[in-house]
């Protein structure tokens, strides 16, 4: 586990083709870590046949509304949270 | 169901095949194929998952909000184990994904889409509605949830937090929502009645309860 609770990150902006469990909403967006949970086979490799193997970490992450969406009718305070695999995160930079 | 199963013979459109199925029901049936005649499957096991995934139904999960609306204890271990917890009440889940169970407050309301696809704790809530796994609701449900759950009739007051949970991967997310006001003096069975589905994906809240719920 790469990452723990509270540790800033930000998604990978890579454009995959594929079986993807990123959104593409949100990748590039930062945010936080709200929960690791845990070790699952990965299923990017595991939807063709494969064994999906190495495991990967399983986070919770939590992203601002407004920093998902410029223009989010909501309130500033209103929260997304999305399970992210850890080969997609990266620590925010300026972040420890 | 005030209505019994007559067995009245009405008239109605006689049943056809139309001959024209979808590319994807084509290819499931020839996959059924395959793989019955490679001996990997029988029909019948393909009929008896078929039964078992039809065969859950939100019961399940509001037998589970209502003990946890009448047991704090029994509620504090639904939040940390939910599988733990269900078993209690002798709801098997050891074959389903992970579940994670989150309480809506006065303070933060959550509420449940899966983006990608039409991901579901169908353990406890049966198969989802049509409109769950509708691109309308997943696009809007992520961008605008309040907008949403104004549709299903739920206006939430700007002070509370809106929690999207975008269930992407192998977790499956149930919502333990707010127990109605006026429900003090209820039983726990007649709470159970009053947990709709909606208000366990989180669009709406379960209905104040009803005069006769009061007695």
């Amino acid at each position: 586990m790469r990452f723990r609770e509270g540790d800033r990150v930000r998604v990978r902006a890579d454009d995959r083709a594929g079986h993807v469990r990123t959104p593409a909403y949100i990748r590039g967006k930062s945010g936080w870590v709200a929960a690791a949970h845990g070790e699952f086979r990965n299923p990017e490799s595991l939807a063709y046949g494969d064994e999906g193997l190495p495991k990967q970490p399983l986070y919770l992450v939590g992203f601002r509304q407004t920093d998902v969406w410029p223009r989010y009718p909501g309130r500033p305070t209103d929260t997304l949270y999305v399970d992210v695999y850890e080969h997609w995160l990266s620590p925010e930079e300026g972040s420890a | 169901m005030s209505q019994g199963h007559g067995h009245g013979h009405d008239e109605h459109a006689p049943i056809r095949h139309d001959g024209h199925s979808s590319p994807l029901a084509r290819r499931a049936r020839a996959l059924e194929a395959l793989l019955t005649e490679k001996g990997v499957l029988t029909p019948a096991d393909i009929r008896s998952a078929i039964d078992a995934l039809v065969s859950r139904t939100p019961a399940d999960g509001a037998k589970l909000v209502a003990r946890a609306w009448v047991d704090p204890a029994f509620k504090a271990r639904l939040l940390a184990d939910p599988k733990a917890a269900a078993a209690e009440l002798g709801i098997d889940l050891t074959s389903y994904a992970r579940l994670g169970v989150v309480e809506n407050t006065d303070k933060v309301h959550h509420v449940v889409v899966c983006t990608l696809c039409s991901c579901y704790p169908r353990m406890l809530l049966g198969p989802p509605p049509a409109w769950y796994k509708s691109l309308n609701y997943r696009a809007r449900t992520v961008a605008d949830p309040r907008g949403v759950m104004r549709e299903f009739g739920l206006e939430l007051p700007p002070k509370v937090e809106v929690r999207v949970l975008d269930s992407t991967a192998d977790m499956r997310y149930l919502v333990l929502p707010r127990r109605p006001p006026g429900t003090e003096h209820v039983s726990e069975a007649e709470l159970r009645s009053l947990v709709t589905r909606d208000s366990m994906i989180g669009v709406s809240d379960p209905p104040a309860a009803t005069g006769s719920c009061l007695t």
